[in-house]
Order: C-alpha cells, then sequence, then structure tokens
C-alpha cells in the first residue's frame, strides 16, 4: 500500500496543461489582447513594471495575461526575465524637472508656477459602480485644450510642454528644504541587482529596494509613521506624473544621447525638520519614484523613505518603519511569496525528526505523571483511612491534581 | 523543449554570472563553514523553492557531469524533478536517479546514505543559511557574532532545551561547527544526516538564493554537531527497519497507510531504497 510521490513528472506536466486551460477561460469568449491589457488594464501593467523593474509594456501586458491576473505573479516573470538581460551601463539622471506633465499637483501651496493639474486620476471619483461599464463603452473623448498646465482648472493631461519646476527647487531657494543631495562623482552607484544587500545600506541602495519593493508592504509602513509609530508630518510637497526622456552618454560621441521615454510618478514629500545642534530648522524631504502612474506607491515610497533617514538626520528610532534591515529585507515581495509558498513543498524528513522528538517528549511526561501518580497514591496510602479529607482540604493542589491534568 | 531552452546560456545562467558564483564559492570554500555574501540572481523559479542551489549547480557543473536532484531523499518528489528537468534542458546534461552514477547531487533536505566519494559534489538548497538567525535576527549583529567567534547564545538557547525538555530540541538544521571555527546551518536536514558532514569525501556547497549567500565544507573538514560533555550530541534511531528494504540504521519516512492509526516506515532515501531491494537495472 505505498503510495508516495510517484510520477510526479506526469503530474506537473498535466497540472500545467490544466493551468493553461483553466487561464483561457470561457473559449466561447475571445481570448483576451496584449493590447487590451496595456491599454485598459494600464495601473495593473505599470505595476508590474514598476515592480519587476523593467520598463517593457507589452512584456508586462503579457505577464499579466499567463499569470492570469495575479500580479506578483506577473512581477516575478518580469523579474526572471529581466535577470537574463546583459546590462549595458548605466543612464545619466533623469530630469524630472524636464518632464512632460500629465499630472502635477502639490498639497503645499494653492497655485504655483505651472499651475494644477489633475490629470486622469481616480481623486473625487464617487466610487459608484457604473453599470454601463459593463456593456460596450466609448466614453466622450477628453476636452481639447482646456488646460494650459497652468492653472488649477487643468484637467485633461495635456500640458504645455514647457518645463514646469519642481515644487522642492522653488523651496529649496530660500533653503527652507534640504537640497537636493549631490552625487559623489568618485563613487559609482551601486546596483542591487548586481551585489548583495548589506547593512547599514546607504540611501542609492534603500531607495532602489522601495522603487522595487511591495506596493502593499510599503503602504502599511507608510501608514503605520502617519499614525504616530515615527511620526514624520509628511506634506505632499508635489506628485508629478508624466513621460521623461532617458539619456545615455555616449563615449564614441562625448554626450549624451537620448534612447527613449519612460512614464514615471514622483513624490516628493516635504517633511518637519526641529533642527539640530549642525543644522538649523528646515524642512527636509522624503522621494518616490515609480515607473508608470502609481501616486500611492511613490507617496509610500516617500514616507518610508523619509523614516529610514533617522539615523542621519539625527532622530531617534523607534518604529518598524525606520529599521533598515527590517524593512528592506521584507520589502521584496517575489523573495516574500517565494519563501511563504515553499512550505507548500514537501517537509516530511523534518516533520519526521519533529514527529519522534514529540512522542518520546510526550512519551516522558506520560511516564513522569504515572510516577507522580503512583507517590500521590502511596501518600494517600499512608495517610490512613480515619483521615478522611474534609472539604477544607480539597484544594486543587499537590501532585495528584497535577497528574489528572 | 530543447528548442525553447536554445535561446539561453549553457545551464541558464550567463558566463559573468557564473564566474562570479564560483568567486564566492572559491572564497567559501577557502573559510570553511563562513557564509559568503553573492549576487544572487532571479531563477525562474521561486525564492525559497531551491535558487540557492541551483545557481551552485549551474556555476559548478559542466556538459559531462551527471546530476542528480533530490527533495527530502527522493529523486521523484516534484520539487526534484522540476528541478532535474530544468538542467536537463538549460544544461544537456545527463540525469540519474543513481547516487553513485552521479558527479553532481543537488539536493534539499537529506544527505544520501550511500557515503559520496571524492569525485562528487553535494549542493544543498538552504533556506536560512543563518544558524543564530532565530536566536539574533539581525544581519549585522549576526555577522558581528561570527566574526568574533562569539556563540555563547547558541549553547546558551541549547541549555535551555536541555533544562526544559531534558534534551535538545533541535531535531532538523541542527548546528554544527566548521573546521573548530565557523558555527553553520546544515540546512534543514534531519541531525540524522550530520555526522556524514563530517570528514566527508566530496565537496559540500551550500546555496541561500533569497538571502545571497554560498558557504562550503571542503572534503576532510572536521564537522562537530554542537553539544555538551554530559549531554552528548544523538541522531535519531527508528525502531523498526524499512518495510520495503529492511534496512536499519537509515532515515525513514513515515507512511499513513488508513485512517485507523496504520503506519509504515519506509527509507526516505528512494535510490539507497531501490538499490536495496534490486529493483533497479543497471546503469539506468
Amino acid at each position: 500500500m505505498y503510495v508516495a510521490v510517484k510520477g510526479g513528472e506526469q503530474a506537473i506536466g498535466n497540472a500545467h496543461r490544466l493551468l493553461a486551460h483553466e487561464r483561457r477561460g470561457d473559449r466561447s469568449v475571445p481570448d483576451i489582447t496584449l493590447a487590451q491589457i496595456a491599454g485598459q488594464l494600464a495601473l495593473a501593467v505599470d505595476r508590474v513594471m514598476a515592480e519587476g523593474s523593467l520598463y517593457d509594456r507589452d512584456l508586462a501586458a503579457l505577464a499579466v495575461k499567463q499569470a492570469r491576473g495575479d500580479l506578483i505573479e506577473a512581477i516575478f516573470l518580469i523579474r526572471a526575465y529581466r535577470t537574463t538581460l546583459p546590462r549595458f551601463g548605466v543612464s545619466e539622471p533623469v530630469d524630472t524637472a524636464a518632464m512632460q506633465i500629465r499630472r502635477r499637483i502639490s498639497a503645499t501651496f494653492k497655485d504655483l508656477p505651472g499651475g494644477q493639474l489633475l490629470g486622469p486620476t481616480f481623486d473625487y471619483t464617487h466610487r459608484l459602480l457604473e453599470p454601463e461599464l459593463a456593456g460596450a463603452n466609448d466614453p466622450p473623448p477628453p476636452q481639447a485644450g482646456a488646460s494650459t498646465g497652468n492653472s488649477t482648472g487643468g484637467a485633461t493631461g495635456e500640458s504645455t510642454g514647457a518645463p514646469v519646476p519642481r515644487v522642492t527647487d522653488l523651496l529649496g531657494a530660500e533653503g527652507l528644504v534640504e537640497p537636493d543631495p549631490e552625487a559623489d562623482p568618485g563613487r559609482a552607484t551601486r546596483d542591487l541587482t548586481r551585489e548583495p544587500l548589506d547593512f547599514p545600506a546607504d540611501r542609492d541602495l534603500r531607495l532602489q529596494a522601495l522603487a522595487r519593493g511591495d506596493e502593499g508592504f510599503l503602504l502599511a509602513l507608510g501608514y503605520s509613521t502617519q499614525r504616530g509609530y515615527a511620526r514624520s508630518h509628511p506634506f505632499v510637497g508635489e506628485i508629478r506624473f508624466g513621460e521623461v526622456e532617458v539619456e545615455v552618454f555616449a563615449e564614441e560621441l562625448g554626450f549624451a544621447v537620448a534612447i527613449g521615454r519612460v512614464s514615471l510618478t514622483e513624490c516628493q514629500m516635504v517633511n518637519q525638520f526641529k533642527g539640530s545642534a549642525k543644522a538649523p530648522p528646515q524642512f527636509t524631504r522624503g522621494y518616490g519614484l515609480v515607473f508608470g502612474q502609481s501616486e500611492r506607491k511613490a507617496m509610500s515610497m516617500a514616507l518610508v523613505d523619509r523614516s529610514l533617514r533617522w539615523r542621519e538626520l539625527g532622530e531617534e528610532q523607534t518604529a518598524p518603519a525606520q529599521d533598515e534591515e527590517f524593512v528592506l529585507s521584507h520589502a521584496d515581495n517575489v523573495r516574500a511569496t517565494g519563501f511563504v509558498e515553499h512550505l507548500k513543498l514537501p517537509h516530511y524528513v523534518d516533520f519526521q525528526a519533529e514527529l519522534e522528538l514529540v512522542r518520546r517528549m510526550r512519551g516522558e511526561a506520560a511516564d513522569n505523571a504515572r510516577d507522580d501518580q503512583g507517590r500521590s497514591r502511596d501518600d494517600h496510602d499512608r495517610s490512613g483511612v480515619d483521615q478522611r479529607p474534609s472539604s477544607d482540604d480539597q484544594t486543587p493542589s499537590g501532585p495528584s491534581r497535577e497528574a489528572a491534568e | 523543449m530543447s528548442t525553447a531552452a536554445t535561446a539561453y546560456n549553457f545551464a541558464y545562467l550567463d558566463e559573468q554570472t557564473k564566474r562570479m558564483i564560483r568567486r564566492a564559492i572559491l572564497k567559501a570554500i577557502a573559510i570553511p563553514g563562513h557564509q559568503v555574501p553573492f549576487a544572487s540572481r532571479e531563477m525562474p523559479m521561486p525564492y525559497g523553492w531551491g535558487t540557492g542551489g541551483v545557481q551552485v549547480t549551474a556555476a559548478v557543473i559542466g556538459p559531462d557531469d551527471i546530476l542528480k536532484v533530490i527533495d527530502q531523499g527522493a529523486d521523484d518528489t516534484t520539487n526534484a524533478v522540476a528541478i532535474r528537468d530544468f538542467f536537463a534542458r538549460t544544461a544537456g546534461v545527463e540525469t540519474t536517479t543513481r547516487t553513485e552514477d552521479a558527479t553532481v547531487i543537488q539536493t534539499r533536505h537529506r544527505i544520501p546514505e550511500k557515503p559520496l566519494r571524492d569525485n562528487q559534489i553535494l549542493v544543498f538548497q538552504v533556506p536560512i543559511p543563518e544558524p543564530l538567525r532565530f536566536l539574533e535576527p539581525r544581519e549585522t549583529e549576526t555577522r558581528k557574532m561570527h566574526a568574533l567567534e562569539e556563540y555563547g547564545i547558541m549553547h546558551v538557547k541549547l541549555y535551555e532545551d536541555i533544562a526544559r525538555h531534558g534534551h535538545i530540541a533541535t531535531t532538523y538544521a541542527y548546528p554544527a561547527l566548521v573546521d573548530g571555527r565557523y558555527v553553520m546551518d546544515p540546512s534543514p536536514i534531519p541531525k540524522f544526516d550530520n555526522p556524514k558532514l563530517n570528514g566527508s569525501d566530496a565537496l559540500m556547497l551550500f546555496g541561500a538564493g533569497r538571502e545571497q549567500r554560498i558557504y562550503a565544507i571542503p572534503p576532510h573538514t572536521p564537522v562537530k554537531s554542537l553539544d555538551f560533555d554530559d549531554h552528548p550530541f544523538e541522531v535519531q534511531r527508528f525502531d523498526e527497519p524499512c518495510a520495503l528494504c529492511g534496512s536499519s540504521g537509515v532515515y525513514l519516512d513515515e507512511i499513513v497507510t488508513d485512517d485507523r492509526g496504520g503506519r509504515m516506515f519506509v527509507c526516505s532515501d528512494s535510490d539507497h531504497c531501490e538499490e536495496r531491494r534490486g529493483d533497479v537495472p543497471a546503469g539506468a
């Protein structure tokens, strides 16, 4: 009657065939196309690109389809592909001040150079299900030319193309907010995907880890800072979403050339800072930058980035969101899901070892209990029949009571 | 199936990456038991499912190698099948289930019963490489403790086990001292297998992908399971022999045969069991 896991190979093959069948769904319904996913589930594709650390809408759409909409699985597919790609070099830093703005808001100033531009957003929608979306749906086209990008009325996601200065630069002119850190030209930016993470990690590595970190995990950590676990008094200095050019320095030419555009969401969180013996009071910043449109992720990242800077700013460490080792070791959802789900793998060897120990320990416990019981019976026999215990004596203590338990 | 694999380099990883892993392996061999950080790659199987072992195997395997993959001692467990198939596809190497014929053996949670030889490499899949992790969760702290050879808390933990339970309550991933210097986690093998680590003829490599660590026990290295003079290290003993092949002194799996408490014990090492039963044709 020995029925171990034989024929695993065939079982795996059959399981995958069944998976492909289930993925296809009802065959009387047309197969979903990658263009549909990339176009109509754009934010899912954005998340897969961001946490997969690979900017390619078509591949991300394919991954979403292959993963049946399981975004962490899709992120994993993209990561596993990405790691096989050669690394040609490092781009110049992208200039988000030169972003082709599709959305830009500031919570710190009512109006500011470049204006507030709502762009495509769920903000202020009433979360009412729209039954008309269930059928074929052709919404009216966006209002053309409604936005010039310099007033609070802008909405269509079109900007004039003129550079929109960043809020932090406006504040920075007065010295009220800490300046952008200067890159050390003698020190190459490290690459989280090409070297092991070690602690303490510098901010470049921390930001890389947060940028590919799980949105839900960072959201929860960021939220915890708002609820008093390392409170940082944040204001959204600015969120902007749009396209930036990516440039690579070409040795042969002696200057940088644009190789493409990526959509980015950038969040500059402005936080209180009381000042220290060395520095006068000024606003500090937390920074979030994410592929595609994901304000939730960019804002969470900015909150967590700020709270991880406690050491540099001479603050006290009191909360999980400040704990670099805790945050960075657990932010990666591909690692997390792999290790959590590996519990599905057979563990019978180790379980057998534990079984043996628990049986032995239970056996010893039973032996001890028997011994104790024996002793207490002896005590009782010695006490004689004429000393009947009164009700007062029936206290729940003594060896016989323990043995009964 | 093989056409899909042609787009990838031999054994999947690119040569740059393999060189990086080999450097880590060489360092690990030079400092037995020391955990060497390496830039673990995302693999096409999930973290926690053997990515460290797969990367180590990919870095050491050559076209002439014969690969065996076991999980829980068995060649036919699903994850072992998947990993063996991965290398058969991406490296085109010959695979085997026979311990004796293999030159590279990747394993999860067991060491084969048959003593390994000096032309064999045993590659362990490691979930948590840090033996001190559950006593001290911080990497920054545990690295310091290793550097200072400060293993007191591990002894305290084992002592507390004895004080509380009468014996050491660690049954797998039992810590061992390598070459008198580094305490290591032998991966979650049952402590039954710990003695096989000591003075082995084969090279033993440990890969932890998610945790980005590689460590090694070079051949003929003394490996001592931690214990106390008055509580010497002991391995599990089974009351009955394997119900299929009659082996005793081997590690057994308990098989539940019915819902009325029926049990049978059979070899965890499926190759050993089959060989004993003589139902494997030679050279299969």
